[in-house]
């Protein structure tokens, strides 16, 4: 506990009368649809009772009713900051249902694209604990870097947010010109700003007092609550998808899992700085290194054809009908796929019946399950740090809502 | 020692006696077994537990409708994880529709919470002995469980994307709206 709150912890309140205190649905230093009901003593959170739901789309019972190929967008809707990711979830759950094999090249490319999404989905997160402290300067610096993050995705599908990247089989298309550009500009200037960036909060003395001990959670509540991804790691556990079952080639590479110690938002804050600083050197890897050859497997039964060939080739036609309809073999069975998602194990259990779509089709989004861990860990703390909290477990509502 | 499936399999039959019904190896590789609804919380909390099996993390659990089984209509997966060995397995279980009770895992552990009150908001799946069961995603008056099949996305009226327009049986029990 920090000075502050064992002083506080001290005090009684005044005649035993607690006050209600209702934060959120929309509160804007909540960054997103979150409400929780307070009980407060003083300034003191004695309990919360948080609702969720307020962004449901039933994308569960949406994906029932799409092909395949369909439900990519679907997933961009997830954890909105890293959708890019889930796109490549989606595909790799299919691709091994299917049993489809990607190039060298799509996965490396894959990689490169996972790993931007993660430096985006890490920098909003980091760049707003810095806000809810107060500082809103590496902020302002730090979303300036995303927006070239997604100008490099744009480079590669044609969008930003919600991005739709990759198909199942590989990618879209390969990488531009422009995209060589931009990503080669960002790997040689982005490091020193982000450098930048730590050095105005990783060692400071008023951030650290700030942030240092609010909202912590053990390692073994952490995993008891389901924590993956950032948060369980902050609490010490050195789990991470992208080791334990290594996909798209993530084995071919060689990078560090930071752990932190007492689970608190300054950990969660430097685990995630690490891990920025992991990804570029394994964007800067799978760059060097990325293999030459095809971008996509030769499937044409999933992967959509390319335009020009649609328009003027009879099998292309076909095939682009036959994927677009949904009219694709797909073999009856079940697949569970996880990938290291911008907060955890996101994971796709895929139960296919044979039919144009899934037959039941869960995700296992890690913000819905450590939410949940919220109240716990912010009783006894003061309002402040519950925002705080919150920002530092960089809680997306689409995520939690799906 | 690492695990694998034979050895799971083994263990468990060592362990737990006559508990697997069934046991059905996904495309991915993952084991699942098929126990009783009545026994699943005690064999996984003894599944995490024990010395060999160690399945010390929940991944995930969800419900699944399928209305052509009669009597076994409704049914909850479980994903466990052994972080230990780094190995998933699946715990299956179906029960009737008419009587959809299955026993709390909230006990075993915490994270179950919200995950079972999702698969009750979605299923109408009562989990037994949880401390607030109540809807999670949805509004509070609603009074359908709408992710079981009787439920269409789209109005009834559509004859297009019917699956025999396109050389397909459909699948029992489904039809695309």
């Amino acid at each position: 506990m920090s000075q502050v709150q064992s002083y506080f912890s001290q005090l009684d309140s005044i005649d035993g009368e607690l006050a209600t205190l209702n934060l959120g649905p929309t509160h804007p230093a909540t960054h997103g649809i979150f409400q929780n009901v307070l009980k407060m003593d003083g300034e003191k959170i004695v309990s919360a009772e948080p609702t969720i739901g307020y962004i449901h789309r039933a994308f569960e019972k949406l994906a029932e009713r799409r092909p395949f190929n369909q439900i990519t967008p679907i997933t961009d809707r997830l954890n909105y900051c890293s959708s890019p990711i889930n796109n490549m979830g989606w595909h790799m759950t299919v691709e091994k249902l299917a049993g489809i094999e990607v190039p060298k090249r799509a996965q490396y490319m894959r990689i490169i694209v996972m790993e931007l999404a993660r430096i985006a989905d890490h920098l909003v997160c980091n760049a707003v604990i810095g806000v809810d402290t107060g500082a809103l300067t590496g902020f302002t610096y730090m979303f300036q870097e995303r927006e070239r993050i997604y100008d490099m995705f744009e480079e590669v599908c044609g969008a930003r947010l919600t991005t739709n990247i990759g198909r199942i089989g590989g990618m879209e298309r390969d990488f531009t010109p422009g995209f060589h550009a931009k990503l080669k500009d960002f790997l040689k200037t982005f490091p020193p700003r982000f450098e930048e960036f730590g050095r105005m909060l990783e060692r400071n003395r008023i951030f650290m007092d700030r942030v240092i001990n609010a909202g912590p959670i053990s390692a073994e509540m952490a995993m008891n609550y389901g924590f993956t991804g950032p948060n369980l790691r902050a609490a010490g556990v050195d789990y991470d998808v992208r080791v334990m079952t290594p996909y798209s080639s993530y084995d071919d590479f060689d990078f560090i899992i930071p752990v932190g110690q007492n689970g608190d938002t300054y950990d969660r804050f430097m685990v995630r700085q690490e891990e920025i600083r992991q990804s570029l050197k394994i964007i800067n890897d799978a760059y060097a290194n990325l293999p030459e050859g095809a971008y996509h497997a030769d499937v044409p039964d999933y992967y959509l054809p390319a335009k020009d060939e649609v328009y003027t080739k009879m099998e292309a036609l076909i095939y682009h009908f036959k994927v677009v309809m949904g009219e694709v073999p797909i073999p009856k069975g079940e697949v569970y796929h996880a990938v290291e998602g911008g907060n955890g194990e996101l994971g796709y259990y895929l139960v296919s019946d044979g039919g144009r779509t899934p037959y039941r089709l869960h995700f296992r989004r890690p913000c819905f399950i450590y939410y949940q861990a919220y109240p716990e860990m912010i009783k006894g703390a003061m309002l402040s740090d519950a925002i705080l909290t919150m920002s530092s477990m960089n809680v997306i509502a689409g995520e939690l809502d799906a | 020692m690492n695990l694998s499936n034979e050895l799971v399999l083994a263990r468990f039959e060592q362990e737990f006696p006559g508990v697997v019904k069934a046991t059905e190896t996904g495309i991915d590789g993952i084991l699942a077994v098929e126990i009783d609804r009545e026994q699943v919380a005690d064999v996984l909390r003894k599944m995490r537990d024990d010395s060999v099996l160690q399945f010390n993390f929940l991944s995930s659990l969800n419900g699944m409708h399928f209305p052509q089984n009669e009597g076994r209509e409704l049914g909850v997966v479980y994903h466990l994880h052994n972080w230990v060995k780094n190995f998933r397995m699946r715990v299956k279980i179906f029960f009737p529709i008419s009587n959809p009770h299955v026993p709390t895992l909230t006990g075993v552990w915490p994270t179950a919470n919200w995950m079972e009150r999702q698969e009750y908001d979605f299923f109408g799946i009562v989990f037994d002995g949880h401390p607030d069961l109540r809807r999670i995603l949805n509004v509070d008056d609603l009074d359908v469980f709408p992710m079981r099949k009787e439920f269409k996305m789209e109005d009834g009226t559509r004859t297009d994307k019917d699956d025999r327009f396109f050389g397909r049986d459909g699948h029992e029990g489904r039809s695309f709206d």
